[in-house]
Order: structure tokens, then C-alpha cells, then sequence
């Protein structure tokens, strides 16, 4: 029986590596995986490249990935916000990386890496800083940029409900980065609200089909 | 010389989109303009975190944290409005798919380039969000802004000094002194929203300026 259900948090991260590309769902703390965000600092990793958003809002969640210096780098699209202190100091003091890519480009870059799309030529961003160096082309009249997928070997994201083939349906605008980060990890680990029996989901409601997702754990689990 | 509050900019721009466009409005000053869509006109409202038929904001104590727009405010969700992700999300900026976005500005420049989401300052950390979508990724992009800066100087301008977010992106220019539509013959003035004749407020801009015709 394929049961993707893992009983506690701790074990949902206890492989994930020093130097392991981590995505992280959410749009602030809209659809912010805390629950894993927490056993992944629990857990020790260090060295992580993170793929969000956002660069970590206040103490909590992300900031408090940061905060516990286990990031190297990140990839996000809006890191300064009125409550990124965290992200701000570590950034001036040069301890952290940051890959600014604009948020259509994020988006469509982590679809492409779940897609199978060796890259993609988008006219955002054409002619400014944030294209700078990289391969343009001319296509049908109007410019576009040579932009990569990014893949991860581990997407962290947040449900609202999920079963034991690891299908899922989110909750309102927590959805964002989700499944699209599903599709783009190597393993995708989904904290839920609630597990449910098979055939619960509706099959045309249901947003991420199990094939996206390798674990599932209830955010209130042990 | 009168110039127009921020809520009457937001008026003036709200009086410009018609019933059933799908709109998406900047962060700031764009904002506003949602409070001031006729409300005999269905305007469907695009914000980038994934949501279309945006409602107003909450009651208060009835705020919800996983429905929240672009600028993490809480907001409602119209009936017939729907959630999807950040890919569909900007898939609808960036295939074309919404009327208008109604973007803020540092400075726009007669050929419609458009700077805002970086000031270039060697110390700021840059973050720039949707601004680069958002700028390509409607049919018509308007552009809300004051006329001059606190120091007196045109936003509008020849050639942008701050780093761009799109080059030659804007339809449409609303200041809180009057609406310069971009031309390929450069910027006309549709409307003075001021008390200034149009030598004045040519003597105030940093451009060249026609009559629409």
C-alpha cells in the first residue's frame, strides 16, 4: 500500500543534505511552510540554497532559517521588506548570497525546472539590470531574455488538505509558489491541515496531483 | 498652482477603466484607485499572488492570513473570483492577458521607459518583485505619479537616470498635474488636471509636450 503519510516532521526532513537547493512555498506568511521550516532548522542542515519569495519576514519561519545561518544563498524575487531585518543584516555583512530574479521570471523559471524545460526567452526584464550579461534574442520584433529553470532537491510547501497518494488542494492565496515547487523538486514535502481518506479530494478540484508529491505530514504532527 | 490629492489621482485614473477590463493595480498609490471604481461598472481585479475578483478590504476582525494581495494586505474575494498559482498568475501578466496595470514611478521618460523598483543607490538592496512584469504584461500600462519631485524636478523625463524596469512599457501618464498620453511622436497632453496653462506646465516638464490631437 503507498502510503506517503510520514508521522512526524522530524522524519519528513531528516534527509535533507548540507548544500541541498531547498524551495520554500509561500508568499510572506501566506502559504509559509513553518511547521517544516522548523524541523529543517531542528534538523542541522547548513550550507542551503533557498528559493522563495521573499528573504524571511519578523523572526519566525524563514527569518529564522536565516537567522540560524544555515543559508548560503537565496533566490527571491523581494527580499527588503519593512520586516526583513534579519535578511537586511545578514546581507550587508556579506554572509549571504542573493539572486534577484524578477516574479514572473521565479515562477516561470521553477514551472520550467518541473516541465522539463531546458530554458525559456521571456522580454521581462530586457534591457535592464537584471539581464544583464545573459543571452537575448530578437524574436518576431520584440526582445526577450534567456532565462534558466531552477530545480531543487527539496520543495518544502504548505496545504490545506492532502491523502495518502500525496494529492493536494490548497487554501485560498496560500496556494502561490506550491505546485509549482511540487513539480520542481526532486522531493516535494507537504505540510497539511488535515490528511484525508482517498477519494475525498475531489478529483476536479484537486491541484496537485499525487505524482508531484513524495511526502505529506500533518503541521501539528510530533 | 493647484495640484491634485493622491485620493483625486486615483479618481481621475478610476474614471479611465471601463466595465469588464481586467485590471491589475501597483503597489501605492495604485492602490487607491480601487476604492474609486464606479460601482456600476464589474472591473475585474488581477493581483500578482494569485487571485482574480479581488474584493475590498475586510471588517475588521474578519481578516484571513492566506487571502492577502500583492502588498500582503488583507483583501476579500468577489463572488465568481478564484485563486491559482503563481505561474497561471503571472501568465496572465505575462501572455498578455490583462487590459491594464496602473503602476507607481520614480521617472518615465518621453518614449514611455519606465523606472521603478530601484533607486540605484550603491547601499539599497534591491528587491524587485513584479515591477518587471507587471510593466510588459497588459495591453495599456499607466503610469500614477506626482509630476515633480520634492525638489522640484519633472518625473517626466528624456532619458530615465534610475535603473529601468522596462524600456518603452507606458501607454499612459496620470500626475497629480495633468495626463500625458505616450505617443511614437513622444508625450500629448490629453488633460491639464491643474490651474496651469499647457506653457506652464511645459516650463514645469522635462520634455517636450504636444496637444493631443
Amino acid at each position: 500500500m503507498i502510503n506517503k503519510v510520514i508521522p512526524s516532521l522530524e522524519e519528513a526532513v531528516a534527509d535533507v543534505h548540507d548544500g541541498a537547493t531547498v524551495m520554500i512555498g509561500g508568499f510572506g506568511n501566506a502559504g509559509m511552510p513553518s511547521a517544516l521550516i522548523d524541523a529543517l532548522i531542528a534538523q542541522g542542515a547548513r550550507d542551503l540554497t533557498i528559493v522563495n519569495n521573499n528573504a524571511g519576514n519578523g523572526e519566525t519561519g524563514l527569518a529564522a532559517l536565516l537567522k540560524a545561518k544555515r543559508v548560503r544563498k537565496i533566490i527571491c524575487s523581494f527580499p527588503r521588506q519593512a520586516d526583513s531585518h534579519v535578511f537586511d543584516a545578514l546581507y550587508r555583512a556579506g554572509e549571504i548570497e542573493l539572486e534577484l530574479t524578477p516574479q514572473g521570471n521565479l515562477a516561470e523559471r521553477i514551472r520550467a525546472a518541473g516541465a522539463g524545460i531546458g530554458g525559456f526567452f521571456t522580454p521581462t526584464g530586457y534591457g535592464t539590470l537584471l539581464a544583464e550579461g545573459k543571452e537575448t534574442r530578437l524574436i518576431n520584433g520584440r526582445h526577450y531574455v534567456l532565462e534558466s529553470p531552477i530545480h531543487a532537491d527539496f520543495a518544502l510547501i504548505k496545504a490545506l488538505r492532502g491523502d495518502r497518494w500525496g494529492n493536494l488542494v490548497y487554501r485560498k492565496t496560500a496556494r502561490n509558489f506550491g505546485p509549482i515547487m511540487a513539480m520542481a523538486a526532486k522531493c516535494a514535502i507537504a505540510q497539511v491541515s488535515e490528511v484525508v481518506e482517498l477519494g475525498e479530494l475531489d478529483p476536479e478540484a484537486i491541484v496537485t496531483p499525487g505524482i508531484f508529491v513524495k511526502r505529506i505530514v500533518k503541521q501539528e504532527a510530533a | 498652482m493647484k495640484r491634485m490629492t493622491r485620493d483625486q489621482m486615483a479618481a481621475r485614473v478610476a474614471r479611465d477603466i471601463p466595465e469588464g477590463a481586467y485590471v491589475n493595480l501597483g503597489i501605492g498609490l495604485p492602490t487607491m484607485v480601487a476604492n474609486h471604481l464606479p460601482r456600476d461598472r464589474e472591473i475585474f481585479l488581477h493581483s500578482e499572488n494569485g487571485l482574480l475578483g479581488m474584493g475590498p478590504a475586510p471588517a475588521p476582525g474578519e481578516e484571513d492570513e492566506d487571502l492577502i494581495n500583492a502588498g500582503k494586505q488583507p483583501v476579500t474575494l468577489l463572488k465568481g473570483g478564484a485563486y491559482f498559482h503563481h505561474a497561471d498568475s503571472f501568465a496572465m501578466m505575462r501572455g498578455g492577458h490583462l487590459d491594464i496595470c496602473v503602476l507607481g514611478a520614480f521617472q518615465v521618460s518621453a518614449a514611455g521607459d519606465l523606472a521603478n523598483w530601484h533607486t540605484g543607490a550603491p547601499d539599497a538592496i534591491p528587491a524587485v518583485g513584479g515591477a518587471m512584469d507587471l510593466a510588459l504584461g497588459a495591453k495599456q500600462v499607466y503610469v500614477m505619479m506626482e509630476h515633480l519631485t520634492k525638489s522640484g524636478e519633472s518625473k517626466v523625463v528624456a532619458q530615465c537616470s534610475y535603473p529601468l524596469t522596462a524600456i518603452g512599457c507606458v501607454s499612459r501618464i496620470y500626475t497629480d498635474l495633468a495626463v500625458l498620453d505616450v505617443t511614437p511622436n513622444g508625450l500629448a497632453v490629453r488633460e491639464i488636471l491643474s490651474d496651469l496653462s499647457f506653457e506652464e506646465l511645459q516650463k514645469l516638464t522635462g520634455v517636450p509636450l504636444s496637444r493631443a490631437a
